[in-house]
This record gives C-alpha cells, sequence and structure tokens, in this order.
C-alpha cells in the first residue's frame, strides 16, 4: 500500500461520499414531503375512499425490497421509453419507499397526540384544519423525530445499493478502485467506516432536533 | 391488457427459474434468521455479563452493525475474505452478513422485550424462592415472549427484503434472477414488476400477522385475570 | 317564543354507548346568569352530561339549545360535522379535568390562541386580552412561561383563563380540581367563586360539595344516568329527601340538616 494508492482510494471514498450524501439528502426531502402530505391527508380526510387508496400505496412500498423497486424504476420505465439518470432513479426510488415509511411514522405521531389535546381545542372552535395545524401537528412532528432519525440513519445505508444503477456513490467507487487495487479489505473496510461516520453524523443530527424542540 | 399477456406468454419460460430462485430467497431468509437468534440472543448474554470488557465488545459490535450497510458487510465477508484464506460460497457469505448484522437488530429486540417487564416482576418470583433460571423460564421468558413476537416478525419480514442485497454478492435469488432474466427478455417492466408481486406476496401477508398481534397483545392478557373472589377464599383456607 | 331569562335548554338527553345507556332521559335549563352543579357518584353520567352539550360526547337523542339555538344539529336534524360545529363551540367556554393546555405553546400562546384564530383579533390586541385575562387569575406575572413549568393548579388557572378568553356566554367546567394535589385545589375554587360573583353562567360538575353549596345556585342530583334530584342548593344539600341522595352525601361524611 504506497501513498499514491491510499490518495486515489481516499480520493474515490470522498467523491462517492458526496454523491451520497446528495441521494440522501435527496431521498430524505421527498420521503418527508411524500410522507407529511399523506398524513396530513390521512388525518383529515374523512372519505373511507382517501384513507384507502393512500394505504394501498403504502403497503405496495412496504413490502417490496428497495433494490428491486430500484431496478423497476430504472430499467423497466427506460423500457416505456422513461429513461431516468442513476440519480434520479435513486432520489425516486428511495423517496418514494421512505414516503410510505415516513407516512406510517408520522400517523403513528399524530395518533400518539393525547386525545384531550384535541378535544380542547374542538371546545375552543377551532375547525379540524385549524386544530390539526395549530395543535396536532406541532406535538405529532416532535413525537416522530426518534424513529424519523432511524429512518434517515437506515436510508444512508440504503444508499449503497444505487450502485447496482450505476450511481457513482461509495460503493460504486469502492468496486471500482478494488477492481484496479485488489486492497480488497482496505478499501471495503476504510468505506465501512466512512458509512459509520456518516451515520453517525446524521443520528447525532436528530438528538440535537429532539432536544432544540423539547419543552 | 397487453402487459399481463406479456407475462402469461412468458411464464412457461420464468416460472422454473423464478421458483427457484424464490425458494433461495426464502432459504436466505430463514438461514439468516435462524442465525441472527443464535447471535441476537448471544449478545443480550454477554451484554449483561459484569465484565466491562465483554460488555464493550458487544456494545461496539452492535453499534457497528447498525451503522455499516448490510452490502459492505457482504462484501467484506464474500471478496475480503479470501486474502486471508477464508472462501465461503455466496450463499453462505449472504447469510452470515445477514445474520450479523441482523443479530444486532435482534439483541436490540431482547433487551426491549425483557426490559419492558415490571421489576417486581423477578423481585416477586425471588422471593417466593424460585432460582434465576426458574424466574426466567417461568416468569420472565413467557412474559418477555409476548412483547417480542411482534417486532422479531417485522425483523423477519425486513430480512427477507434485505436478502435482496445478496444478488448483488451473485446469490442466484430472486432480484438477481430476475435481472438476468430481463438482460435475456429486454422486458424488464414485466419482470420486476412480477418479481415485486412476489416478494409482496410473501412479505405482506405476514406485516398483515404483525398488525394481528399487535392487536391482540393491546386488549390484555386474557389468561392472567384477576383470580376471582372464590379462588382468592380457597387460596386463603390452604 | 324564546325566553329571554333562559340561556341553556337541555331537553331529554340520552346517550348509550351501544347497548349501555348512560344518560337516560335528563332535563334541564340554566337561566342566564345562573350557577347549576351537577354531583353524583362515579359513573353517575354527570360529565358525560356536560361533555353533550358542547357536542364532545354527541347525544343519542335530544336536544341542547342555547339562546334558542339548538347546538349540534343542522336544520335538517342530522348531525353537525366538527367543523359545522366550530362556531358554536366557541360561545361554549370547557374547562378539563386534566386541563390539556397546550404543551408547546407558552401560557400566554394558549389563552391567545382562541381570540387570535378564531375570533381574528390581531396578534397583539390577543396578546393584550391574554395577559389581562391571566391577570386575572392572579397569573399575570407567568404569562412567558411554557405550562410544564406549572404547578397543576396554575396550569388549571391558565385552562379558566383560556376559556375566558373565548367571551363565551357559557361556562361548562368538568371536575375542575380532581386532577389536583389537595393543597392546590384552593386557589382554583377562588377563581371559580370570583366568576361565580361577577354573575357570569355555569354548569360545574364537582366533587367539592361543600363549595358547590356556597357557588350554585342550583344542585342537580345524578345516579345512574339520571337526575334523582333538584333543588336550591342549600335545600338539596340540608334536607335531602330522595334516599339515594342522603346515601351519596352521608358517604361524604356530611352532616344531613343542618341547624
Amino acid at each position: 500500500m504506497n501513498n499514491a494508492m491510499m490518495n486515489r482510494i481516499v480520493d474515490a471514498l470522498l467523491s462517492g461520499a458526496i454523491v451520497t450524501i446528495e441521494v440522501s439528502l435527496g431521498a430524505l426531502a421527498l420521503a418527508m414531503a411524500i410522507g407529511l402530505t399523506l398524513a396530513t391527508i390521512d388525518n383529515l380526510a374523512r372519505a373511507r375512499a382517501t384513507a384507502f387508496v393512500i394505504r394501498v400505496y403504502v403497503e405496495a412500498l412496504r413490502n417490496v425490497p428497495s433494490l428491486t423497486f430500484l431496478f423497476l424504476l430504472y430499467f423497466g420505465l427506460a423500457a416505456l421509453g422513461l429513461r431516468l439518470s442513476s440519480l434520479t432513479a435513486a432520489i425516486a426510488g428511495l423517496g418514494m419507499i421512505g414516503g410510505a415509511v415516513v407516512f406510517d411514522i408520522f400517523r403513528a405521531g399524530f395518533q400518539s397526540v393525547p386525545k384531550g389535546q384535541s378535544e380542547a381545542a374542538a371546545a375552543i372552535g377551532l375547525k379540524p384544519l385549524a386544530a390539526f395545524r395549530l395543535v396536532i401537528l406541532p406535538q405529532g412532528l416532535r413525537l416522530a423525530l426518534p424513529p424519523l432519525g432511524n429512518y434517515a440513519v437506515g436510508l444512508v445505508k440504503d444508499t449503497s445499493l444505487v450502485a447496482a444503477i450505476a450511481a457513482p456513490e461509495v460503493m460504486f467507487n469502492a468496486r471500482q478502485i478494488v477492481n484496479e487495487t485488489f486492497a480488497t479489505a482496505w478499501v471495503y473496510g476504510a468505506a465501512a467506516l466512512l458509512y459509520l461516520a456518516l451515520t453517525f453524523i446524521v443520528g447525532q443530527a436528530f438528538v440535537l432536533f429532539e432536544r432544540r424542540l423539547e419543552y | 391488457m397487453q402487459f399481463l399477456e406479456t407475462i402469461l406468454a412468458n411464464l412457461a419460460d420464468w416460472a422454473p427459474r423464478l421458483s427457484e430462485a424464490l425458494v433461495t430467497s426464502l432459504a436466505l431468509t430463514c438461514a439468516g434468521f435462524s442465525l441472527a437468534l443464535v447471535f441476537g440472543l448471544s449478545i443480550e448474554y454477554f451484554r449483561n455479563r459484569s465484565a466491562a470488557s465483554i460488555r464493550l465488545i458487544a456494545n461496539v459490535y452492535v453499534a457497528v452493525a447498525r451503522g455499516v450497510p448490510i452490502l459492505v458487510i457482504l462484501y467484506l465477508i464474500y471478496f475480503g475474505l479470501p486474502a486471508s484464506g477464508i472462501v465461503v460460497s455466496a450463499f453462505a457469505a449472504g447469510t452470515i452478513g445477514l445474520a450479523l448484522v441482523y443479530g444486532a437488530y435482534l439483541s436490540e429486540v431482547f433487551r426491549a422485550g425483557l426490559g419492558v417487564i415490571p421489576r417486581g416482576q423477578r423481585e416477586a418470583a425471588l422471593a417466593a424462592g424460585l432460582t434465576p433460571a426458574q424466574t426466567f423460564r417461568l416468569v420472565m421468558l413467557p412474559q418477555a415472549i409476548r412483547h417480542m413476537l411482534a417486532p422479531l416478525l417485522v425483523n423477519l419480514i425486513s430480512l427477507l427484503k434485505d436478502s435482496s442485497i445478496c444478488a448483488l454478492i451473485a446469490v442466484p435469488e430472486l432480484t438477481l434472477t430476475s435481472r438476468a432474466i430481463m438482460s435475456e427478455s429486454f422486458l424488464p417492466l414485466h419482470v420486476f414488476a412480477l418479481t415485486a408481486c412476489l416478494y409482496f406476496a410473501m412479505a405482506w401477508p405476514a406485516s398483515l400477522a404483525v398488525r394481528l398481534v399487535e392487536r391482540r397483545l393491546a386488549r390484555g392478557p386474557t389468561r392472567w385475570r384477576q383470580p376471582d373472589a372464590e379462588a382468592n377464599l380457597l387460596v386463603q383456607s390452604i | 317564543m324564546t325566553d329571554t331569562h333562559t340561556l341553556l335548554t337541555v331537553d331529554r338527553l340520552n346517550k348509550s354507548y351501544g347497548a349501555l345507556p348512560v344518560l337516560k332521559d335528563v332535563s334541564f335549563t340554566l337561566g342566564r346568569g345562573e350557577r347549576i352543579a351537577l354531583i353524583g357518584p362515579s359513573g353517575s353520567g354527570k360529565s358525560t352530561c356536560l361533555r353533550a352539550i358542547n357536542f364532545l360526547d354527541p347525544p343519542t337523542n335530544g336536544d341542547i339549545r342555547i339562546d334558542g339555538e339548538l347546538i349540534g344539529r343542522r336544520a335538517d336534524g342530522r348531525p353537525m360535522t366538527d367543523a359545522e360545529l366550530a362556531p358554536q363551540r366557541a360561545e361554549i367556554g370547557m374547562v378539563f379535568q386534566h386541563f390539556h393546555l397546550w404543551p408547546h405553546l407558552s401560557v400566554q400562546a394558549n389563552v391567545a390562541l382562541q381570540p387570535r384564530k378564531v375570533r381574528g383579533l390581531a396578534a397583539n390586541e390577543a396578546a393584550k386580552l391574554a395577559d389581562e385575562l391571566l391577570a386575572k387569575v392572579h397569573l399575570g406575572h407567568k404569562s412567558g412561561e411554557m405550562p410544564s413549568r406549572l404547578s397543576g393548579g396554575q396550569q388549571q388557572r391558565v385552562a379558566i383563563a383560556r376559556a375566558l378568553a373565548q367571551q363565551p356566554k357559557l361556562l361548562l367546567f368538568d371536575e375542575p380540581t380532581s386532577a389536583l394535589d389537595p393543597e392546590l385545589v384552593g386557589e382554583v375554587l377562588t377563581v371559580i367563586k370570583e366568576l361565580a360573583n361577577e354573575g357570569r353562567s355555569m354548569v360545574l360538575v364537582t366533587h367539592e360539595i361543600a363549595f358547590a353549596r356556597e357557588v350554585a345556585d342550583r344542585i342537580l342530583f345524578m345516579d345512574g344516568g339520571r337526575i334523582v334530584e333538584e333543588g336550591p342548593s342549600r335545600r338539596i344539600l340540608d334536607h335531602p329527601r330522595e334516599p339515594r341522595l342522603r346515601q351519596f352525601l352521608s358517604s361524604l361524611s356530611l352532616p344531613e340538616g343542618r341547624p
């Protein structure tokens, strides 16, 4: 292991890490947007059909492996003429599955807000939408933070799968470097450490969020 | 619909390969989960030993298993170990890798399952003269199992889905096989949609079962009802 | 023909949970400026009756009218949705047994929420109103605090200020001191008494019989979902007629028949 090789490995892993972070942030944002929107609709809508449709989406995406779904989006849509780039498919795929997971998290969070809170809101004459926005949502979000943190950590780990659809993130680059240098244990070991660092940072970020929002 | 027709037309060719692959996926899942149970129980056991160094190793293991993607661990086992002379088959690497990671998750389930039982339960048993082993077997474990059933099942479903990652170390399971079929047939949408349905058919009933278990748990224990007055009198007369 | 003295009419209220009846043909009226206390053993239906008034627990049968207006039902007789009920509820102030202050909002924000978001007051006006009401319940100095930092008695007084901020026609109290440590009960009862002296219309569900005697004009004794006896508070408590009321009062160790 000479210096030049080590530099190449570090370069490959770090540039991969940037893509990992991009995909993670993109998918997280998409998942939160989908999940929060669906959870709000689910909480306020009174039509049983709405809840059913949301349920179908959630069950479908939660019972299918991420890798299979990524393949479906990347290769499957291409056959229909919709050729997504690796990054787009990665963010869309992980984001859509994440949306289903985040929906369940928010739904549980909103249901965990004590019933007396919504009763008091109704008693002062707030309409259901306003009561949700001012009383249920803020408290539900706080309750949802710990499981959201778990999801975010899992998401960072799942980005390793997008190597399989040729996104140049950590594992993709790592595989290429191993093919050139044959320093298998070193490279994958370093990749493991990199992921440990990333997941630790994400985990701590959520702990900080939780602490800041404490009342 | 044209979509379904295409699938049906190819079914004769795809079905045998996909069924074999599905069996491999299930085998991976079962082997991985069984091994994970062993790892998980061991870790939880070691985490309660008094020696600080043993506890540290166990905790480090759990932290690493929870912070590193399964793919990296699979690569390390399948591609990294041979350099040290240890060569394992892809299936074995997949099983061990999945078990190492899920062992850590399961140890958390065991810890939570036992931790949720009120302390007084154990104290009452010991005070009545039961040995620690009897206490564990007759008082703690039965109660813990009720709480652990749902989380264990959730992890099993998750492991089934993660078994797809083993495709990336060439285990001939469902996802890899469907990818191969895609390359031959140029029908990615059909193949992967079919594969997704197959996973769904396995995972969804299991997640319904989880919800059933959780609901029955919420209803409370029906076997451990308060003894009625008559039984109380009988006990007092002895 | 609207009787201008009557504020609240409860007419043959019935409620069942499935096959289990909890309110049976409950009827009473409340005059403007009058105070009624509902007393009775646990499970007698007094809280359910109270919560039916603002349709938090909608009755199965029966009418609630405030100032002649039918509460909770549309013109065609079908029950209203929560959104439709909101304007009617805005006129009724409720104080809950467990206060239910909103923990993520400051004390002032708790009180100012209704004036701001329901009655449309500007932020600074609502804040001013909130501070005045907090001063009224002797908590002006706690305006900027978070509810979790307050004692139970203080939280309940904030809850009272919050109900007052609605400028309601009617105040409903659902066992306001039952969840409080004994030494904190007095400060809340003092505030309620002050409100009573201002001539506010109130329906009060309480276990504090001595307090009910002092503050309520009339007392309704409920048992098994029915009103068993009602009348002026002093007469009811000093000379109870119904055997079940006598039993209830003696179980509370109150001497019967004061001199």
